[in-house]
Parts: structure tokens; sequence; C-alpha cells
């Protein structure tokens, strides 16, 4: 061995030997960033004294995540991905492996749960323009959070193997088939197979334990660290960095921990009584969260007369069903009108061109005769849409204000509309198609895609009130 | 969140409110009466796991359901052993059938359903699915165009003969001509043409015995999920009022 002359390290003396606790952090400090990481993310980083109720969610979609978790750890111990034992898999957990029943439950409860509160965490985005300057990034990752949750929920769906997880699965990966050229080919690839199989199964099975949640995690601690850099917005939407005392400490600030932490731990009791008197004396949720026809086992030969994907997924479904053959006209004729607005108020002649270049192109592949594309191409499409749309709104709203508190009665109303238009399509997205269904479904998209489409517009036209200098209690 | 706008709030509350009343008028199937069962009545359930093993699993398995799991519903295992099992299996093993499964489809066209949780896969907005199977095992008719000679209102053209039509007697579905909203409209009603064994109201005791016994099998650790239920709520409960009382302390001078 080559003597390399090391630079010796500086050791305090300090140890577990001498005294106890401080000793052994002062240890683990001079070789990890323990106390710096501690005094960063909670004993020191200052979140505004105003949160309210809307607050809450942010921990406990991470509380979520937890349970998620751990009990999907417990459930693999038992669970086997194959289509010929899956189902009875899932059975013997919830009758023979000691409180297997209660993990399970938590898992499907959990399921439902955090797109509950992650639903409310953005609905808490939207009002107080958290996604806006300089918090895109958070934004950003959250979204991408969010369509993680989407696959992993998806992904998760086809385990239990029962009739809705076998046929959800086909009726979704059969809208790849619907893409020009690579359709049918990539969705052969994403089953493994011609048909939804035991290929299908275990590939899903690797999504949902490995590669979604590894991608999870990492993009909870990017959302973290990136909302921890600029700090948190709060519910009058003005920054607290811009009055500091003498020590250069928000004066509306307060240190995470221990107020929010207490603060949450409330949260959390309150949100864990009602998970688990879901998990207790719901968990079907009125086959809302269990759906009933998941515990007949999968049959690739029967097929359900009704194929509804579970709750959270619907208002997209919804959107997908709308865009039918004869509603492509209304679509291109939005397209049309929304190049006009732009060409009537936007000055720039690059952006007037380009929105021009693109609208055509885009009526063209909807109506265009020889050169569109099929409806269900485009329902896939505006589905898909419907999803990433969210991701532009850091840069579609240009109200001066950030808070809904100081908004004025446009953009407040486009938001209680948008609201009430992603509940009517979620509903919609449950029922069996119907004419009256389908014509609500397809105002409701026109309503979804016009809440962000048009908010450059109505974000500057709407009449705002003054922001407070300070936050309000 | 007081200054928010309190009208969108309003909007918001009224469409959740109507979305239910929605659901409820999209139904349309078939009337299912309410199945009078009491989970918590061992004696139903030991009737009905009576009923269970000697008429369902002559055809039927429940094959992720161990005997010895019966222990929960009051019966020992020297009780399962000598009057519930019939095939030799060991009380450990798993509630299967005698028949082969290859056989029983060439004789009813389809292999009879699993049964462990044919309770749970059967409930709709409709009703619940102990509603269901209790309308169901009383809604068989004759109907000489089937193979088997039955039919069922709730389950049209069902492959199932009616296997307890000796306690039943034979139902008939009779067209009778009632005047409502000023027309005239046929309605189909099941008549018993020929007594059974049982009285109408010995019968449908019975068959609620059985439903209760299947529901149980559905799940069988229902009973202590409810019961385990309200000692968690009520830990976190009083978990409650100290969460409460720590967050008031420590914020008692933010202003």
């Amino acid at each position: 061995m080559a003597a390399s002359p090391k630079e010796p390290v500086q050791f305090t003396g300090a140890g577990p030997l001498n005294a106890p606790i401080s000793g052994v952090l002062t240890w683990v400090d001079q070789r990890f960033p323990l106390m710096s990481l501690w005094r960063d993310h909670l004993s020191q980083y200052y979140a505004p004294k105003n949160f309210n109720f809307w607050y809450f969610f942010g921990s406990l979609a991470m509380l979520v995540l937890v349970i998620q978790i751990v009990t999907g750890i417990f459930l693999v111990m038992h669970y086997k991905p194959s289509a010929a034992e899956a189902f009875a898999s899932v059975e013997y957990i919830m009758r023979d492996v000691p409180a297997g029943w209660f993990i399970r439950y938590m898992h499907s409860t959990g399921a439902s749960a955090f797109f509950i509160v992650v639903y409310l965490h953005m609905f808490r985005g939207l009002m107080y323009g958290s996604y806006r300057q300089p918090r895109e990034l958070i934004w950003i990752f959250g979204m991408l959070i969010y369509l993680c949750l989407m696959a992993e929920a998806f992904f998760g769906y086809l385990l239990p193997w029962g009739q809705m997880s076998f046929w959800g699965a086909q009726v979704i990966v059969n809208l790849f088939d619907a893409l020009p050229l690579i359709g049918p080919d990539l969705s052969t690839w994403i089953r493994g197979d011609f048909v939804i199989s035991d290929a299908t199964l275990n590939r899903f099975f690797a999504f949902h334990v490995i590669a979604i949640p590894l991608a999870l995690l990492g993009l909870v601690a990017a959302h973290i660290m990136a909302l921890h850099e600029v700090g948190s917005n709060n519910p009058d939407g003005v920054e607290i960095k811009k009055h500091k005392d003498a020590d250069g400490k928000p004066l509306d600030g307060i240190p995470f921990h221990p107020y929010y932490t207490v603060k949450d731990i409330v949260g959390v009791v309150v949100f864990l009584f009602l998970f688990f008197a879901v998990v207790f004396y719901a968990p079907e949720m009125g086959g809302y969260f269990l759906e009933y026809n998941n515990f007949i086992p999968a049959d690739p030969l029967k097929t359900p007369p009704h194929i509804a994907p579970v709750w959270y997924f619907t208002p997209y479904y919804s959107i997908l069903r709308a865009i039918t053959e004869d509603f492509m006209l209304v679509l291109a004729i939005g397209v049309a009108a929304y190049v006009v607005l732009i060409w009537l108020t936007v000055r720039d002649a690059k952006v007037k061109m380009a929105a021009a270049a693109i609208g055509l192109v885009v009526i063209v592949l909807m109506k265009g005769g020889p050169l569109a594309l099929e409806a269900k191409v485009w329902g896939v499409a505006m589905m898909g849409a419907a999803t990433l749309i969210f991701f532009l709104l850091p840069w579609l709203d240009r109200s001066p204000v950030k808070s809904i508190r100081y908004k004025g009665s446009l953009f407040r109303t486009a938001l209680t509309i948008f609201v009430i238009t992603f509940i009517v399509l979620g509903y919609y997205g449950v029922q069996v198609v119907t004419p009256v269904g389908t014509v609500i479904s397809q105002i409701g998209t026109l309503v979804y895609f016009a809440f962000f489409l048009l908010m450059p517009w109505y974000s500057v036209m709407d009449k705002t009130r003054p922001e407070p200098d300070r936050v309000t209690m | 969140m007081g200054i928010i706008n309190m009208n969108n709030f309003k909007s918001l509350i009224a469409a959740l409110l109507l979305a239910p009343a929605l659901a409820l008028s999209a139904g349309g199937e078939a009337k299912l009466d309410r199945a009078p069962i009491n989970p918590d009545d061992h004696a139903s359930l030991q009737r009905g796991a009576r009923h269970f093993v000697n008429y369902c699993l002559s055809c039927h398995n429940a094959s992720y359901m161990r005997y010895n799991r019966l222990q929960d519903i009051g019966l020992t295992d020297a009780q399962i052993r000598d009057n519930l099992i019939f095939t030799g299996v060991k009380v450990g093993e798993v509630m299967k059938s005698a028949m082969d499964t290859k056989a029983s489809k060439e004789w009813f066209g389809a292999t009879p359903p699993e049964l462990s949780v044919i309770a749970r896969s059967r409930a709709s907005h409709a009703g619940s699915g102990a509603d269901w199977l209790y309308t169901y095992l009383r809604s068989f008719y004759r109907d000489p165009e089937r193979p088997t000679g039955w039919n069922n209102t709730v389950f049209p053209n069902v492959g199932m003969p009616h296997v307890l039509w000796e306690l039943q007697g034979e139902q008939v579905l009779a067209e009778t001509k009632v005047r409502a909203d000023g027309y005239d409209k046929v309605e189909h009603v099941l008549k018993l043409s020929g007594k059974g064994t049982m009285t109408p109201v010995e019968y449908d005791r019975m068959v609620a015995d059985l439903v209760n016994f299947m529901v149980f099998i559905g799940e069988p650790g229902q009973a202590t999920r409810k019961t385990l239920g309200v000692f968690v709520l009520a830990a976190l409960g009083l978990l409650f009022v100290f969460a409460y009382a720590l967050k008031k302390e420590y914020w008692k001078d933010v202003h």
C-alpha cells in the first residue's frame, strides 16, 4: 500500500463517551450536515404565520405517501404478481395474513385519500396563486408528482386482477392504439402481449413497486427543496421576506418547528380519524374506493357491461369520451375563435403568426377531410392536454395579485365554475354514456380548457383590490 | 379562509349535494328486497353454514375460505369436522366442492361461480350484495324453455337450476293486468304454484340465514374490523384533545 500523506481530520475529542447526546450530535455533525439540515428545513425555516385550513394538505400528502409505502411493503410480502395467483393472493391477505385486511384496506383507502388530499392541495395553489413567480418550479415539480401519482394508481389498479383491474387496463392501454402510425405497436409494447396478460401484470407490478415510487420520492424531495429555497406562499399571496427584523428573520414568519409541526399534528389526527373511519367502517366507500366488480376475478372472455375508472380519473375519462366525431367541428371552431382572439388582442406580430400557423395545422388535423385525425385520437390528445395544461398556469395567470382574496369577481367566478366543471365531469365519467351526459361532458370540456386558455385575458381584465403590505391573520 | 368568497362555497356545496341525488335516479335494474340479515347473530350464521355446505357446496367452491375460520361464528373444530365437512378434508383446508369444475361446466354451460366473495361482487347501486342474493334465491320460477326447467327474474336465463325448490315449492311467472296512471299495464309477478316443504316465511328465513353466511365468508374479518375501529377512533379522538391543547399552548403568542 502506497503511503500517501493525508490531511488528518480535526477531531474535537467530543465523542459518544463524553457527553452522550451532544457528543453523538457533534460526532455526526462533523461528518454529515445533520444540524444544518434540521435548522434549514425545520427549526429555522420561516413560514408565514397566517396559514389556514388549506395549508394542511401538503404535510398530509406526505403522510399518505408514507402510509402507502409502508403498507405497500407489507402487501408485497404476501402478494403474488401472477395472473394465476394474484386474485387469490389478495384474498389470502384479506383472510389468512394476520392483520392483512387492515394493511390492504389502508392501502386501498390510501390511494383514494392521496387523490383527495392532492386535489385539495392543488386547489389551494389555484386559490392563492402559489404557482406564481418565484414558485413556478415548485408547481412544476408538484405537477410531475401528480402525473406520477396517476401512473402509480393506474399500474397499481391492475394488481388485484379483478374484472375492473383487467378491463380498466384494457381500455387505457387501448387508447395508445389510437395514435397514428405507432399506435398498435406501442400498445403491444406496453402490454408485452397482444392482450392484458401475465406479462402485463408483471411489468405493471415492477412499475408500481419500484419505478414510479422512486421517481415520486425524488420529485417530493425536489418539490420541498424548491419550496424551502423560495419560502412558502400564504393566503394573502404577499412575500413575508419583504419585511425582516434586525436578525434577518421575516417579521410575519414563524419557525416551522415547533409552530407548524404542532399545528400539523392536529391536522394529522383529524385526517387519520376520517381515514380510519373509512378503513374500519366503509372500506368499499359505496363502490368508489373498491369497485364491486373487482371482486370478480379477471375474465378476458367476459366484458363487463359498464367499465368505469376509479373516481379520481373520471374527469379526464369524461373528456376522453366527450370527443366524438360530431364534436370535432365545435372544437375546430373553438380553435379558430382562439386564434382570432389572439390576432385581435396581441400586438406582437410573431405571436400572431405563430398562433395562426399552429391554429391552422390543428384545424386541418381536426376537420381537414383526408388529413383529419380520428376523433378517438383527439380524445386521447385532449385527455392528455387536460392533465398537462396545469403546467402552464404560472404563465397563464397575469393578474397583478396572487391570492383570490384580492382578485376580482372574474377570477373568482372562473375558479368556481372550473371546480364545478371538474366535479360534474367526474360525475359523468362514472356514468354509462347517455346523449345528455355526452353533451354535458362536451360543454364541460370546453369550459375546462377555457378556464386555462382564457386566463391571460380575464386575469388582466379582472378588477383586483390592492394587496396588504403585511399578512393578515 | 374568512374572506374567500362565500358564494363560491355555496355553489360548490350545492354541486356536491346534487351529485348523489343524480346518482340515485340513474338506477333502473330489477328491484331488490332488503335482506333481513344480522352479522352478529351466530345462530343464524351457523344455520346458514349448514345450508351452505348442504346445498351450495355441492357445485360451488368457496376456495378462499378455510373451514376452521368458522370458529369465528362460534363453532369448534370438532363441530366443524363432524357436521360441516362432507369431503373428508382437514379442518384447516378451504371449502372446495366435491364436483369437478370441468364436469360442472359441461352440465351447466358455465362453471358455477366461486362463492367466497360473491356477496361483495353482487353489490351495486340497486342494493347490497346481500340484497341481491336474498332476492335472487327467492326469484326462481318454472320455465319450460330453459334447459334446466328454471329461470330467474333477477338473473334472466340463469344457468343454475333451482336447487332449493323442494323447500320453496314451485313458482311461476304470472301475468297480471294492473291499472296504473289510467293505463292497463301487464306486470309479471312470481306466484307459488306448488307447495314446498317450507312455508314462504320459513323459506325467506332460511335464505336470509344462508345470505348472512355468504356475507360472512365474503369478509370473515369484518366483525373484528368493526370492533377494532371503535378503539382506534376513540384513541384518535383522545389524541385530538391533547394535540389541540398542545397547538393552542404553542400558538398563544403568535398574533
